[in-house]
């Protein structure tokens, strides 16, 4: 009795030459491409004509390497699983060099060091927390060092790298000014034609200008250009550190005896806090352009008086609160971006979580702290 | 063996925007040799070597590996050629997020349809070849600098490649952990019989494993001698060859 199987590079006939003894010879490549395919069609042979002897014949075989080794270690367990018995016919000596090599039963021993995944619930919490209390740590002494940093830079100023803190003002400030421009003047359109949509009602047109100063200069100017900030350059300082930190760049600056905070964070947070409350300036006026836009063209206000409203609602101290909160922003931003790139270790994934950490912290601690801001203003 | 061709480079001209690297640079490698690609720093081993797997399509010239034209294939012919292949770069490239066992696996899983332990026994057999058994659930980031080219090896041979690229396998290593990286190409070279195409300016690496060398030179910018280390050393007309197998420091003008 005999049939023949046919796979891509390889096929096998089986002979049945007395009850129960199977003799399979196998022609072609025994590689890669062909291993998962003859296992199958062993296990399903075995399966179905469970035999008491098996034969493999490999006198046709052209190629083998250790997935062919594979093939014979599975049938071999196959066979052994049905307590049969089990024999290569290797008459060209193929599989010689190979099996030199390889030995399967020392295979099956336990690799040494077990993956974290199947650690228990107590296990994980407790890493969890040693984690959280060793970044805790981490976060107090580099608030320690940035402070340290600016009292340095207060008696020294020469240790400012100025010209890298001209780069990121450039980089935080002046290439976000399009899309703060464009956000923030959307926004006082928006504002000022939802708005007006209830105060036409009572005749209140007027009260648009005021409603868009007010709301765009004390609260939504200074959190949008933080978000936009924070999701621009929070994101980019944490990249840039972690990245740093991930190929010893930031080991190579301590060996040469700077001072890696110093380096690294302070022109980084001058140049937002110079920055950020310009730009909220500019999102600001572009806010109240946007609203003029609708005030002029469809509350049928004049220009002047949409002007002369606004100038009369905006106190110097509305202004000054807005600077105020766009400059905690601006520390918050580039603190936590510098913080989460030196908070980074391992690999390319370590970094975009660190960039993703520091954009979700940052814009919760901007809310965060607007909140703060608004309590403290109602008790003012 | 036959001294059969599994890969020619014809009349190679790489260049990176208007800055030639590479000019007319033909060679062949035949089946099963260990073939070294050297050259002082920046004559442009590494370009070549990122031609030949197709990494950057040349200016001109053609590059053929196993009888498949890679610069003017389509990517069905590419493919399969790349299943032939195995790469360790320089920085052995292993995947940060992933465990030794699941770089390893990496390749297997994609090209075959083998069951989870048969893909264990694999990794741990490759993983046992360059003397890492023991190290599967270990991540990258947790290994040394010869651990981490070994592992980058094991999982170039993951699917027993016909041609093995090896980027600088030695670069940065102990003189014990080169030597031991060093027999185990040979040790591979003759256990799979696979071509091996290796860039190196070790000399000890190359006296020990090359077979035969071609040398790339920066001013002529392409091939300036071609045969077996020994013999180059000693008889080569070129005195910039000699000055390199020699470790001569440049003569003073």
């Amino acid at each position: 009795m005999m049939n023949t199987s046919k796979l891509p590079s390889c096929s096998f006939d089986i002979v049945e030459k007395e009850r129960g003894a199977l003799t399979v010879h196998i022609k072609g490549k025994m590689d890669f491409q062909s291993a998962s395919l003859l296992i199958k069609a062993f296990s399903t042979m075995i399966k179905s004509r469970s035999p008491k002897f098996l034969t493999v014949g490999l006198e046709q075989v052209t190629y083998f390497d250790d997935y062919g080794a594979l093939v014979l270690d599975e049938v071999k367990r196959l066979m052994g699983n049905l307590n049969h018995n089990f024999k290569i016919d290797d008459p060209h000596h193929i599989t010689d060099k190979i099996l030199s090599f390889i030995n399967f039963e020392s295979l099956n021993q336990p690799a040494d060091k077990i993956s974290g995944k199947t650690d228990g619930f107590v296990v994980n919490l407790g890493q969890s927390a040693l984690v959280h209390s060793a970044d805790t740590r981490t976060m107090i002494s580099f608030l320690g060092s940035v402070f340290l940093s600016f009292i340095r830079i207060l008696t020294h100023p020469k240790s400012l790298r100025i010209s890298d803190t001209l780069v990121s003002m450039e980089k935080i400030g002046v290439n976000a000014l399009p899309i703060v421009s464009l956000i923030s003047f959307l926004l006082g359109f928006v504002m000022a034609f939802m708005s007006s949509l209830q105060l036409q009602q009572f005749g209140a047109n007027i009260y648009v200008a005021s409603l868009v100063a007010i709301g765009m200069v004390s609260e939504l100017g200074p959190i949008m250009t933080a978000i936009v900030v924070a999701g621009r350059s929070g994101s980019a300082f944490a990249a840039e550190i972690g990245s740093m930190k991930i190929s010893e760049e930031i080991d190579a600056l301590t060996s040469m005896g700077f001072e890696p905070v110093l380096f690294l964070t302070a022109p980084r947070m001058i140049a937002s806090i110079i920055v950020v409350p310009i730009l909220t300036f500019f999102s600001d006026i572009f806010a109240i352009l946007g609203g003029l836009v609708i005030g002029v063209f469809m509350l049928n206000l004049t220009m002047t008086s949409y002007i002369s409203q606004t100038l009369e609602t905006l106190t110097f101290f509305e202004i000054t609160w807005g600077a105020m909160k766009s400059f905690v922003f601006a520390v918050i931003i580039s603190l936590v971006g510098c913080l989460r790139g030196f908070q980074t270790r391992g690999g390319a994934d370590a970094v975009g979580n660190a960039a993703t950490s520091a954009v979700v912290s940052s814009i919760f601690l901007i809310i965060l702290f607007d909140s703060f801001f608004a309590i403290l203003r109602s008790y003012w | 063996m036959g001294k059969e061709p599994i890969i020619q480079v014809e009349n190679l001209v790489a260049q990176y925007g208007e800055d030639v690297i590479l000019d007319h640079v033909s060679f062949e490698v035949f089946t099963g040799e260990i073939f070294v690609v050297l050259g002082g720093s920046g004559c442009g081993k590494s370009t070549l070597l990122r031609h030949m797997i197709g990494l950057e399509t040349p200016s001109s010239g053609n590059v053929t590996i196993d009888k498949v034209n890679i610069t003017t294939c389509d990517d069905h012919a590419r493919y399969d050629v790349l299943r032939k292949i195995g790469v360790l770069f320089q920085s052995s490239a292993l995947i940060g997020s992933m465990t030794l066992a699941e770089n390893i696996a990496l390749p297997i899983l994609e090209y075959t349809s083998l069951s989870k332990s048969a893909i264990e026994k694999i990794v741990s057999l490759k993983l046992t070849m360059v003397d890492l058994n023991g190290y599967e659930n270990y991540f990258p980031s947790e290994l040394s600098g010869g651990m981490k080219k070994r592992a980058g090896l094991a999982r170039a041979l993951a699917l027993n490649p016909k041609i093995l690229f090896l980027d600088e396998p030695t670069a940065g290593l102990d003189p014990i952990t080169s030597a031991e990286i060093d027999e185990l190409v040979l040790h591979i070279n003759k256990s799979i019989d696979a071509t091996m195409v290796i860039v190196t300016h070790e000399l000890d690496s190359i006296f020990m494993i090359a077979q035969r060398v071609i040398m790339l030179d920066k001013q002529t910018k392409g091939v300036i001698a071609q045969g077996n280390p020994e013999d180059l050393k000693e008889n080569s007309l070129n005195p910039l060859v000699r000055q390199f197998f020699n470790r001569w420091s440049k003569p003073l003008a």
